[in-house]
């Protein structure tokens, strides 16, 4: 087990190393020849006008939403679904019941009309 | 085991004890190692993988791939790859003005790294052959996939580029979408095989593979993970023709390429980990005798995957975003949950001393039932629409 996590942790710091590697390389060799025309933010040949951090839509707020709620629902069943051979089968209907009580959240915004793009 | 692997790995100890060091710095430096070497595989495949997806998705649209490289022409262009890479390695990094520069410069890291991070937990052959078998093997790689999310983010968001940040917005909205029929088809796996590791969900399979036992959980497995990794029908998130290059926009020389990399690298990471959940991972004909057989059929596997993934990315048209969500939200994520709770009280009522091929056909049909219904009710509901509209056109007739 811990030997296990040794090695995660050890390939973390490889592929981290790696990654950074890539970078600092390319550091090394490329050419460094800044212009203020070169860094200009590209908007279709036309100078930048205004700013994009700008308000955006709601709606990618209440698709984060629903996400959520499956999101947490799915760290609750990863061990329901481990122990699903050792538990009996009352056990397995509370998991279908916790997971019919989620999909109402599901069938709620549905009726809602919040899943429509507006 | 693996025995060629294991032999060379043998004899790499047996070299690094004869030079006197102590026993626990011996298996750390072949702990380094072995994670070397599997940080490399993805590289390595994926440096030959970008030179055949260029050459098949030139010969599917009618054109000549890349078939010569400057002065020397390797065979079939081999070498274009290698020198892309150089190209790429030696290019200027231009910082666009404005931009934020921490998230800037981390996220092409981020994302390259969590590229990679994922393959440690691929079982490549009976036994840990390389890499280690983590008691919740594919819960790890559910978790950091997931995190490639914030590397789009911050790529878009730090950008200081119109179409950049429109692409993180929409790159968040598909991707935790698809996340979900992805986590509760993983979930179904993880309910038959009783485990979250990767060995002993491949052990699992011994007899059937799960291909054909949970069909319907591999083909939303299969659609939601290619949406993960931005292939051709879901790729909203650098719609060339819509958003420039989407949250790459910004981005030029090594940074631009760890984002292409890590592309090709997750969409083989797909095919890995597709063909270790649902084709049975390196169970095969004859790996009892030979397991380095087993190395060799998790590759045929992975390449197979592989095409597979190819062949709909070049062929398929890009779908709009509204389409995309709906058909995520309105008919995979509930296809996968009525799927989830009728496998799990269906698999509890077989019986437990029931062989695998029983087992397997039982839950076969119960999805063929599953897949029925579902088709029922979006024919009906087709209907009901198309009456509507037809009404509404007599209407204004």
């Amino acid at each position: 087990m811990l030997e296990q996590f040794t090695f995660i942790g050890v390939f973390l710091l490889v592929t981290l190393f790696i990654s950074c590697a890539m970078v600092g390389l390319s550091w090394v060799l490329r050419p460094k020849r800044p212009d203020p025309r070169k860094s200009e933010i590209y908007e279709c040949g036309l100078e930048p006008h205004g700013t994009p951090w700008f308000q955006f839509k709601a709606q990618y707020y209440i698709f984060a939403l629903v996400f959520l709620v499956f999101d947490v629902e799915a760290v609750f069943l990863f061990p329901w679904a481990k122990a699903y051979s050792l538990i009996p089968l009352y056990a397995v209907i509370e998991g279908v019941l916790f997971i019919l009580l989620l999909a109402v959240a599901l069938i709620y915004v549905w009726r809602k009309g919040l899943l429509e793009w507006m | 085991m693996g025995d060629a692997i294991v032999n060379v790995s043998a004899w790499i100890e047996g070299l690094l004890l004869g030079t006197g060091l102590s026993e626990p710095w011996v298996s750390f430096i072949m702990t380094v190692i072995s994670a070397f070497v599997i940080a490399f595989i993805p590289v390595v495949i994926v440096i030959f993988l970008v030179w055949g997806y260029r050459k098949a998705s030139a010969r599917m649209q009618g054109r000549l791939g890349p078939n010569s490289s400057g002065t020397w022409a390797g065979p079939g262009g081999i070498v274009q790859t290698f020198a892309d890479a150089i190209k790429m390695l030696t290019k200027e990094d231009i910082r666009p003005a404005g931009v934020d520069v921490i998230p800037y410069n981390i996220a092409p890291i981020l994302i390259f790294f969590i590229a990679l991070v994922v393959w440690a937990v691929i079982p490549f052959g009976p036994g840990t052959v390389i890499g280690v078998d983590l008691n919740i093997g594919i819960f790890y790689i559910m978790a950091f996939s997931s995190a490639a999310l914030f590397g789009v983010l911050m790529a878009g968001w730090s950008s200081n580029n119109k179409y950049a940040t429109v692409s993180a917005f929409r790159s968040v909205a598909l991707l935790i979408s698809y996340e979900i029929p992805q986590l509760l088809s993983v979930l179904v796996v993880v309910m038959v095989a009783g485990s979250m590791s990767m060995q002993d969900i491949v052990g699992a399979q011994r007899s059937v593979m799960y291909l054909i036992a949970l069909p319907l959980p591999a083909v939303i497995f299969l659609i939601a993970s290619l949406a993960e990794v931005n292939a051709r029908p879901f790729e909203l998130l650098e719609a060339e023709s819509e958003l420039v290059a989407g949250y790459q926009t910004e981005y030029s020389g090594m940074k631009f390429g760890m984002y292409y990399l890590a592309e090709f690298i997750n969409s083989v990471a797909v095919g890995a980990i597709f063909s270790t959940l649902f084709l049975g991972g390196w169970q095969g004909p004859f790996v009892d005798a030979a397991p380095i057989l087993g190395t060799v059929w998790i590759f045929a596997k992975i390449t197979l995957m592989t095409m597979l993934w190819m062949f709909i990315q070049i062929t398929l048209p890009r779908l709009r975003i509204d389409q995309i969500l709906n058909f995520n939200w309105k008919f995979l994520v509930p296809l996968a949950l009525a799927n989830l709770c009728v496998i799990s009280i269906v698999n509890k009522l077989i019986n437990a001393q029931a062989s695998d091929w029983t087992r397997a056909g039982i839950l076969l049909l119960t999805n063929i039932a599953i897949a029925l219904v579902a088709w029922t009710l979006v024919a009906l509901g087709g209907r009901q629409k198309r009456r509507q509209y037809e009404a509404e056109l007599e209407v204004v007739a």
